[in-house]
C-alpha cells in the first residue's frame, strides 16, 4: 500500500522563555500513513498531539529527523506549498480560520491561493459546499452561522483545494454535541470518497469509526494499532489517566464479573451482538 | 442583539446601482467630487443635484437612510456656514457690534453650503449601493498597477477583508468579556464619563490579548491553506465590465464634459 506520510524519528522542541530548557514536545516518533486510512491521534492535553499535527504540513518544522508529505520533505522550503495543497488541515476554532466575511469567498480562498482558474474555482466551491451540505448558504456570512455549520465551512475550505490528506486538528473541541455528530458525519464520508484522514481528537468515542488509532503520551507513541487490539489494553490506557470508550470499559467490567465477552470491544453494536452470543449459548 | 449589526452602511437593495461594477462606481464618486470643485455658479450645482436625485432614485436607497448619515456632518456644516456668512468682507448689509453680514458672504456661505451637503451625500452613495467587500474588491483591482511601484494594494485589501469578517467576531468577545466582568460585580453604566471610561480598561486588556490570539490563529489557518500574498493568486469572482459598466461611464464621462463647459461659458 502507498504511503502518504512518512515520519521518521520526529523530535519538536520549544522553548517557553530565553533563559529555560527547551521543552520536547514530540521524542523520537516514527509512523507512516497508508493512503486512503483513517487514522485517530489521540491523547491529553500536552501529550503533543497537536505539534504532531502541526509538523505534518509544515506549520512545524522538526528540531530532529524528519516528516515526509507524499515523498516532498517539510524542510524543503521549495516543497511547502506543495505539502500544504497536499495535506489540509481543518482548525480547532471554527471562528479563527474563516477569512472572507462571504461564504463561497471563504471556501474560494484556498484555490485562489493555488492560481486556480475562476471557473475551475467556481466549480470547486460548489462541489465542496455541497460534500458539506452548506450548499444554500453560500451567500451568507460566517458569523450568522453556528458552530457546526462554520466549522463545516472550514472543511469545505479545504475540500476545495483537492487536498489528498486531510488532517484534522480537534474539530470538534468547540462543538456542541449537534455540531460534533455533524462534524463526525462529514470525516466518514471524506473518508468513504478515499481522502486519507487524520483526526488528532481527545474524545475517544470519535476514534471508533477510525481503521488506526496511535495513542499519544508525554511526546512519545503508547499504542499504535487498530482500535480493537489498541483497546484490549485498556489497562496501560487507564494508567496514563486516559479514558477508553465506553463499550470498552462495559466489556472490562462484565469479564471482571466473570461474564465471557470478549475484550476490546468499541462498537454498541458489537456488544449486542456478543451478549445476545452468550444468551442464546445459556 | 449585537449578533445582527450591519456592517458600514451598506443597504441592501436590488437596483441598477448596485449592480454596476464597483469600479465604475469608484470612478463616478472620484469624478463627482472633482466635479463639485469645478463648479463656480448656482446653476453648476442644480445640474450636480439632479443628477444625485436621479443616481439616488434609480438606486432605491431611501433618502431617509442617506439623510441619518448627515447627522454627524451637521455641526461642520453650520461651523463652515458661519464661519463665511462673518467672514467674508464686502458689501455690508446687516451689522451688530464686530458682526457683520456681507452680500457676499451669504453667498459663499450658501454656496460652501451646498458644496459640502452634495459631497457629503454623493460620497455616501458609494458605500451605501455597494458591498463591503466589493468595494475593496474594486479597490485593489484600481490600484492593482501600482503594485508594481510597491504600493501595497492586494495587502490593504487583505486587510480590509479581515478587518471586515472579524469585526463581529470581536464584537461577540467584547459582550462575553463585559457580562464576565459584570456577573463579577463590575459596572459599566454609573458614573461620570472619566470613571466610565476607566471602567472599560479592564476590558479593553483582555480583548487584546483575545485580538492577539486570533490574528495567531488565523495567520496559522492561511498559511495552511497556501496564502503566499497576492502574487499569482486567481480570484472567484472576475470582474468584466459589462454593457451597462460602459454605459454608465460614458454617462459619467459626460456629465464631467457637461460640467466643465458649463464652468466655462456660464
Amino acid at each position: 500500500m502507498d504511503k502518504v506520510i512518512t515520519v521518521e524519528d520526529l523530535t519538536f522542541e520549544y522553548t517557553r522563555g530565553e533563559n529555560e530548557e527547551p521543552v520536547k514536545a514530540l521524542d523520537g516518533i516514527s509512523f507512516e500513513i497508508d493512503k486512503g486510512s483513517f487514522t485517530a491521534i489521540i491523547g491529553k492535553n500536552g501529550s503533543g498531539k497537536s505539534t504532531l499535527a502541526k509538523n505534518l504540513n509544515g506549520l512545524l518544522i522538526p528540531t530532529s529527523g524528519s516528516v515526509f508529505v507524499e515523498g516532498y520533505d517539510t524542510r524543503d522550503d521549495e516543497a511547502i506549498w506543495e505539502i500544504r495543497q497536499r495535506a489540509g488541515m481543518v482548525f480547532q476554532n471554527p471562528d479563527n480560520q474563516l477569512v472572507s466575511s462571504i461564504v463561497e469567498d471563504d471556501v474560494a480562498f484556498g484555490p485562489e491561493n493555488l492560481g486556480i482558474e475562476p471557473a475551475e474555482i467556481r466549480r470547486r466551491v460548489d462541489k465542496a459546499l455541497e460534500d458539506v451540505n452548506m450548499g444554500e448558504y453560500k451567500m451568507k456570512a460566517p458569523h450568522l452561522l453556528s458552530g457546526g455549520q462554520k466549522q463545516r465551512i472550514a472543511i469545505a475550505g479545504v475540500v476545495a483545494m483537492r487536498p489528498e490528506i486531510i488532517i484534522f486538528d480537534e474539530p470538534t473541541a468547540m462543538l456542541d454535541p449537534k455540531g460534533r455528530k455533524e462534524i463526525m458525519a462529514i470525516i466518514k464520508e471524506l473518508h468513504q470518497d478515499g481522502k486519507t484522514v487524520i483526526l488528532i481528537t481527545h474524545f475517544m468515542e470519535e476514534t471508533i469509526d477510525a481503521d488506526r488509532v496511535i495513542i499519544l503520551n508525554e511526546g512519545k507513541i503508547l499504542l499504535d494499532g487498530a482500535p480493537e487490539e489498541v483497546f484490549k489494553r485498556a489497562d496501560e490506557i487507564r494508567a496514563v489517566n486516559l479514558e477508553v470508550p465506553m463499550m470498552t470499559d462495559l466489556a472490562d467490567r462484565l469479564i471482571k464479573e466473570g461474564i465471557d465477552v470478549p475484550r476490546g470491544i468499541i462498537r454498541e453494536e458489537d456488544m449486542v451482538e456478543a451478549i445476545c452470543r452468550l444468551k442464546s449459548q445459556n | 442583539m449585537i449578533r445582527d449589526i450591519t456592517l458600514g452602511q451598506y443597504y441592501p437593495a436590488e437596483s441598477p446601482i448596485h449592480r454596476l461594477d464597483p469600479r465604475v462606481k469608484i470612478t463616478a464618486t472620484l469624478l463627482f467630487i472633482i466635479e463639485l470643485f469645478i463648479v463656480d455658479n448656482f446653476p453648476g450645482f442644480a445640474i450636480c443635484a439632479a443628477v444625485l436625485g436621479a443616481v439616488i432614485l434609480v438606486s432605491r436607497v431611501p433618502l431617509k437612510f442617506i439623510m441619518r448619515g448627515m447627522k454627524p456632518i451637521l455641526f461642520i456644516l453650520f461651523f463652515t456656514f458661519a464661519l463665511n456668512i462673518f467672514m467674508v468682507k464686502g458689501e455690508v448689509i446687516w451689522e451688530l457690534g464686530f458682526l457683520h453680514i456681507t452680500k457676499e458672504g451669504i453667498r459663499i456661505a450658501v454656496f460652501m453650503a451646498v458644496r459640502l451637503v452634495l459631497l457629503i451625500m454623493g460620497s455616501s452613495m458609494l458605500t451605501l449601493a455597494t458591498k463591503p467587500l466589493n468595494l475593496t474588491d474594486g479597490m485593489e483591482r484600481m490600484l492593482s498597477p501600482f503594485a508594481k511601484l510597491g504600493f501595497p494594494a492586494h495587502e490593504i485589501a487583505m486587510m480590509m477583508t479581515i478587518a471586515l469578517r472579524f469585526i463581529p467576531t470581536l464584537l461577540e468577545e467584547t459582550d462575553k468579556i463585559m457580562k464576565a466582568q459584570q456577573a463579577r460585580g463590575a459596572d459599566f453604566e454609573s458614573g461620570n464619563i472619566i470613571r466610565r471610561a476607566k471602567a472599560l480598561i479592564p476590558v479593553l486588556v483582555p480583548l487584546f490579548v483575545s485580538a492577539f490570539r486570533i490574528a495567531q490563529d488565523l495567520a496559522m489557518a492561511m498559511e495552511a491553506r497556501c496564502y503566499r500574498g497576492g502574487s499569482g493568486r486567481t480570484r472567484l469572482h472576475e470582474m468584466k465590465l459589462k454593457t451597462r459598466d460602459i454605459v454608465a461611464f460614458i454617462l459619467e464621462a459626460a456629465f464631467l464634459v457637461l460640467i466643465i463647459l458649463e464652468a466655462r461659458y456660464f
